[in-house]
């Protein structure tokens, strides 16, 4: 996979992942040039389409289009599966997950991101040991978080 | 805009800060900043600083924010090298874990070289959590630095074994991909693979395997035996459409790779076709187009088999989905036969009716186009049918493609001979409509037609029935409407027919006939002749005169309608599309597809030749010239000085025609230096073109001496009948022929064949240009297998290994001792501004306090501004669609039968440590209430603000005496110093009730409570300024569930709004996202979702009690819902 958007159907980017180190203003035009493609498609119509070289993999859940980029060769059906499978473990993490969350902890939908793929490959294909290791994660940064706040207060007091 | 740079001027003083916490945050910040499209490229160092920090929220952050912005031109990479091995090695597997993450997305050559071995120890990790990272970062590792995998292999191989499954199929990914990059490097690993295949039942796992072996089987036909098995097995047995789906399109590949050599081949074939058909039949649009792409590759190689599916696919031109509609036509493009293709056109043709938008017509029109054309007509059974569909195909409405059906027009009724009788007279019957064409889509370009019309009805006149009406349509006024290059064509056409009009009258002896039609086109020309197109004016100008000129001639009785057939002699010869083919594209011509076509029928144009110099031969060999006539030879000179001018007209006419005429002309000149010089053999010394064209004029000269009328008859019923002659068998008569033929071709192709070799090119040039595109890739990528291969040799003798690694490790130690270097450094500079920092720390506190203050201005000022550009946000809250319950937000503080008081707490804009109270006294009773005094007991955190002087014992008095029955309210302002929790304030009222038996002095206690929601003040907020608050990273999170709540969120968020003073930022469905801030400035955000019984609310807040206490409050009205 060359890259993963997340964007909002205003056509503001929520997430984006690139797997290919790539230069900010390619970046830039390369998101506009895509979320016009995209945004102009019906809700009728298929999730796959040609764009430049690649196949665009994308699906909208909600307010939200998930985008993927990917190669000539790769499946676009394992890739919306993948496509839902990251949408399920945010619905788990964040218990029904909406847009609105993906702001609200804009680094934490990276964490998982990041935990379910790692160089645009599939890292764990079973969604308890991706939110396991997001958890255990999660808790040592709260470990350290903890006695942060308490010297703050200290500090403060 | 504005906002931003603020905040980044904010982020980057928070960056110079020492707390690393505080960096943190900032760079969390950048991140989000990043995604909505803002360089921070300038931060680079400071988020290799947050790397670097040793607690792992920090650590999160700021890998997080380097595998976002960090790319293979920041130059500050290099010095992550250092931290990130330290990472790597970290006790902490999320350390690790973190580390890795962050490099797969911003590796670079040099980090892979440096760090490869550290991986790779990391592959053999204890914990399978590491490992699958570990090993899915080679993938990255061995793309930047190739000579890694040599080494790393083996142990990859291992893990594709491995107990965890997440490193087996991690393992397993990045072979895949090794493999498809380079195939048959891994052939020795099929076995392997073959086992897993067969044995997991990961679905995930196997799309992998089972591409791969689509991969591998074009290198190993034995392989696509073994699969074909497993595979159709796995077709029957999944229920998973993407495993289907990639089984279904490895089969084809492996079956397109056997070429033809398997037993139960077609069998498979048809499972596939089977099961593709039901994908789709299926309702999913995706599976559906998928099920197409899928036959397509089939149909390359087994078209029968998916013509039988036809019917499916007409019916996917039913789909609502361009995409898939495209598709199936993409498919019908490659079923067409003989026998269908007038059912499929048809059933087309039915669709480009149906079709809405223009795009999707237009695309059916140029399919309709390709598939008749393809292959030079080769389906085609009846050209009349197809002249009708393209006479059918012209009453689109707004298409673009007008010139391509132009083309096909001209392109068929030159071809074909037999049809132009039938084209001829569907173009008369076109141009005697055309204003229907002109005048709807004169911008759009179907109009483009009439220029193919125009030029057919005049190049095959002869088969025109209705002469005199066709002239006369061509010459409406509303032609002049019509583009340029149509209008010229027209002119030009125009002369042609009234020159065959002309012929007949004559032949016919109605002179005044041919008068009249001679005195029609002198009306009518002028029109042309004030057109503003230098070309269009060039040509009627000049056809004008010479028309002028015949009128002369005529009414001196003198038959012209020779002469001025003659002036168009050469083109009642059929072209060849050879000879179009041959003749130089000019730039910006439009119709070079239809030029660079394949010639189909290359005798025609050897014949072409042959017949012009037949008729030439015989006419020269039968006719002697006659006496000339002096007074007539002066005559004809004129007449032919006025061809002469037309000529170069002629030739430069407008694109298309030039070439067939250059072209007739030059074959025309040939013959006739030969027959007057007799001497074939001398032509090829004198190609010059002014020569021939002295050559010509001596030629029409001597010509026009020599024919007369009669004779000229005879020749012309020769010519027809030695054409027809010729089409039907190659020569037969003199022997000079060969001769002349042979000159023409190395005369006149000099020219022209160099062009035409470059025609031939140019096709050829995109496709290799597509050669190079697809070999790029490739090319890279085949390198590296290249050397991984011979390395993955060499492998098996372990002592290339060892010192390999060595020289490895050699490297980075050099790079560590410059980065300890650098280090020791940066330490030194930090232990240094510690040490001042620890000096200064009052004075620092004073500077914080300061900065507080300004902070909070900053941020009132910015409230102000919100409120005034977000009317809209604030009315979020309250413009409710539903009617909602009457809420006040006025509660009881105390009663008894005289007096009630209810309160409500209100913070107090311009003063932050201030809220003002709003009592309410009710007098219940029927008596006088006086001399009230209301009066609290301080905490040390709320006092109430009494008139100076006072003692804080004192009470304060209620401005005003209550009559039975009236209720009046005071205001009482109370100063805070902290609002982070809530507070209860013990007070008494006092007061005289006077009735009729006298007075008496009562008392009323009361606890004055504020709530935390009370130190909030309703603030909107847009979305926007909103997200960045979230991502500022500064806010505590906490957050609450309550559940058997039954009211609609509507409700429910209108009560938060009112009871709690929020405002609503964004609502989606049932979630929403609210806004507030404390008289302090707190920022207060919310996130309300609702599930079926329950409301959950996560809260962000600056301070954590404030917000945990909010919530508790929030959670109690919640409750009461």
């Amino acid at each position: 996979m060359r890259f993963m958007l997340l964007f909002s159907r205003q056509g503001k980017l929520r997430l984006q992942k690139w797997y290919l180190a790539t230069s900010d203003k390619e970046k830039k035009k390369m998101v506009r040039e895509l979320m016009q493609v995209v945004l102009a498609r019906k809700p009728k119509m298929c999730s796959f389409l040609e764009w430049r070289d690649l196949k665009v993999v994308y699906k909208r859940y909600a307010s939200l289009y998930f985008c993927c980029a990917i190669e000539g060769q790769d499946n676009e059906l394992i890739t919306l599966e993948l496509i839902h499978r990251y949408v399920e473990l945010l619905d788990k993490y964040f218990g029904s997950v909406c847009e609105l969350d993906i702001i609200f902890n804009f680094e934490k939908a990276y964490f998982i991101l990041d935990e379910f793929l790692m160089g645009g490959e599939i890292q764990d294909t079973s969604k308890k040991s991706v939110l396991k290791a997001i958890e255990q994660a999660d808790l040592l940064q709260e470990e350290d978080e903890s006695p942060r706040s308490v010297l703050e207060e200290m500090g403060l007091a | 805009a504005k906002y931003i740079s603020q905040c980044i001027d904010e982020i980057k003083q928070e960056l110079k800060q020492d707390n690393i916490a505080v960096k943190a945050n900032a760079v969390c910040k950048l991140t989000y900043l990043q995604m909505l499209g803002y360089d921070i490229s300038w931060a680079a160092f400071n988020i290799i600083e947050v790397m670097s920090a040793s607690k792992f929220t920090f650590k999160r952050v700021g890998y997080l924010a380097a595998s976002q912005c960090f790319h293979e031109g920041t130059d500050v990479i290099m010095l992550t090298t250092n931290q990130i091995r330290k990472d790597l090695s970290s006790p902490n597997q999320y350390d690790t874990g973190v580390a890795l993450t962050g490099l797969s997305c911003f590796v670079t050559p040099d980090l892979a070289r440096d760090l490869a071995n550290d991986i790779m120890t990391l592959m053999s990790h204890t914990k399978p959590y590491i490992r699958k990272k570990a090993v899915l970062i080679m993938y990255k590792v061995f793309l930047k630095y190739p000579e890694s995998l040599r080494p790393a292999f083996p142990r990859l191989k291992e893990k594709l074994e491995d107990p965890d499954p997440g490193v087996q199929s991690a393992a397993v990914n990045v072979i895949c991909e090794l493999a498809r990059r380079n195939p048959k490097n891994y052939l020795s690993l099929a076995p392997l693979f073959f086992k897993l295949m067969t044995s997991s039942t990961n679905n995930w796992v196997l799309i992998k395997i089972i591409k791969l072996f689509g991969a591998l089987t074009p290198l190993e036909p034995r392989l696509g035996k073994k699969l074909i098995e497993p595979l159709t097995n796995l077709i029957h047995s999944t229920s998973a459409m993407s495993l289907l789906y990639e089984c279904v399109n490895t089969v084809i590949a492996v079956l397109i790779s056997l070429s033809s050599g398997m037993p139960n081949h077609s069998a498979s074939i048809q499972l596939c076709v089977q099961k593709l058909r039901i994908l789709i039949e299926d309702s999913d649009q995706n599976l559906k187009y998928l099920g197409l792409l899928a036959m397509s590759k089939i149909l390359k190689t087994h078209p029968k088999s998916v013509q039988s599916h036809k019917d499916l696919i007409l019916q996917c031109l039913d789909d609502k989905d361009e995409s898939i509609r495209l598709r199936a036509l993409d498919l019908l493009y490659g079923m067409v036969s003989k026998k269908n293709l007038m059912e499929i056109v048809k059933k087309l043709m039915i669709h480009v009716d149906k079709a809405e938008g223009t795009t999707y017509r237009d695309e059916l029109l140029t399919k309709i186009i390709d598939i008749c054309s393809q292959s030079n007509y080769q389906y085609i059974t009846n050209f009349e049918w197809y002249i009708s569909i393209l006479v059918e195909l012209t009453r689109l409405e707004g298409t673009r493609h007008g010139h391509l059906i132009a083309a096909q027009m001209l392109d068929v009724a030159i071809r074909v001979k037999a049809i132009r009788k039938f084209a001829v007279s569907q173009m008369a019957m076109l141009l005697d409509n055309a204003h229907l064409i002109a005048s709807n889509t004169q911008r759009n370009g179907i109009c483009e037609v009439l220029y193919a019309a125009a030029w057919i009805c005049g190049e095959f006149s002869e088969h025109l029935e209705e002469l005199n009406q066709t002239l006369e349509a061509m010459l409406k006024p509303k032609v002049t409407t019509l583009p340029g290059h149509i209008q010229a064509v027209y002119v030009q056409n125009m002369v042609k027919l009234y020159a065959s009009i002309l012929q007949q009258k004559e032949q016919a002896g109605e002179k005044e006939a041919a008068q009249e039609i001679t005195q029609l086109m002198i009306d009518r020309l002028p029109q042309f002749v004030q057109s503003a197109d230098l070309e269009v004016q060039e040509r009627a100008s000049c056809i004008l005169q010479l028309i002028k000129y015949i009128q002369k001639l005529q009414t001196k009785e003198v038959p012209v309608a020779e002469e001025v057939i003659a002036l168009f002699a050469g083109e009642l010869n059929p072209v060849a599309p050879k000879a179009q083919k041959k003749v130089p594209v000019p730039e910006g011509l439009d119709l070079d597809a239809w030029i660079n076509e394949p010639p189909s029928d290359s005798e025609s144009e050897d014949e072409k030749p042959k017949t012009i110099f037949h008729d030439e031969e015989q006419r020269h060999s039968k006719h002697r010239p006659p006496e000339i006539d002096e007074e007539e030879l002066a005559r004809r000179r004129e007449a032919r000085k006025q061809e002469q001018a037309n000529n170069p007209f002629y030739i430069k006419s407008s694109p298309s025609p030039q070439k067939r005429y250059q072209d007739t002309p030059g074959v025309e000149h040939i013959p006739v230096v030969q027959i007057d010089l007799s001497v074939p053999l001398k032509v090829p010394g004198m190609p010059m073109s002014d020569q021939y064209v002295k050559l010509e004029e001596e030629r029409r000269h001597k010509q026009k001496l020599e024919k007369d009328k009669k004779k000229k008859k005879q020749k012309k019923e020769k010519k027809g009948k030695h054409r027809r002659h010729n089409s039907l068998h190659t020569e037969s008569e003199e022997d000079i022929a060969p001769a002349h033929h042979v000159d023409i071709i190395t005369e006149e192709m000099p020219e022209n064949a160099l062009p035409s070799d470059e025609d031939d090119k140019d096709p050829n040039d995109p496709y290799k240009a597509l050669d190079v595109d697809l070999d790029k890739p490739l090319a890279d990528s085949e390198k590296l297998p290249v050397q991984r291969h011979r390395n993955a040799e060499n492998l098996k003798s372990p002592d290339t290994e060892a010192p390999l690694v060595e020289k490895k490790s050699k490297k980075p130690k050099k790079k560590e001792k410059k980065h300890k270097e650098r280090e020791k450094e940066k330490k030194k500079e930090r232990e240094k501004k510690k040490k001042k920092s620890s000096k200064h720390r009052k004075k620092k506190h004073k500077k914080e306090k300061e900065e507080k203050s300004k902070d909070k201005k900053k941020s009132k000022k910015k409230q102000h501004h919100s409120e005034e550009e977000t009317a809209e946000s604030v009315q979020n809250g309250t413009l409710d669609d539903e009617p909602l319950p009457p809420m006040s937000s006025y509660c009881l503080l105390a009663e008894n039968s005289y007096i009630k008081m209810t309160y409500d707490i209100q913070g107090n804009l311009q003063h932050d440590s201030q809220v003002t109270v709003s009592v309410i006294f009710e007098n219940k009773s029927t008596s006088f209430l006086k001399s009230m005094e209301l009066n609290v007991l301080d905490s040390l955190n709320t006092k109430m603000l009494r008139p100076e002087g006072s003692s804080v014992h004192d009470g304060i008095p209620v401005p005003f005496q209550l009559p039975p029955g009236v209720s009046s309210e005071a205001q009482f302002v109370f100063t805070l110093q902290s609002i982070v929790m809530a507070q209860k304030l013990k007070g008494t009222l006092s007061f005289i009730v006077k009735n009729d038996e006298g007075s008496t002095h009562e008392k009323l206690d009361f606890k004055l409570h504020f709530s935390c929601a009370s130190y909030l003040i309703t603030t909107p907020c847009y979305s926007d300024a909103f997200a960045r608050l979230l991502e500022s990273g500064d806010l505590h999170m906490s957050s609450i569930k309550v559940d058997g709540i039954s009211i609609s969120f509507q409700h429910l968020l209108a009560k938060i709004c009112f009871y709690h003073h929020f405002s609503v930022v964004e609502r989606v469905d049932s979630c929403a996202s609210m806004y507030s801030r404390s008289i302090q400035g707190h920022h207060v955000c919310l996130l309300v979702k609702k599930g079926e019984n329950s409301v959950s609310v996560d809260g962000k807040c600056n301070d954590s009690t404030l917000l945990s206490n909010l919530l508790d409050e929030m959670k109690e009205t919640l409750s009461k819902c």
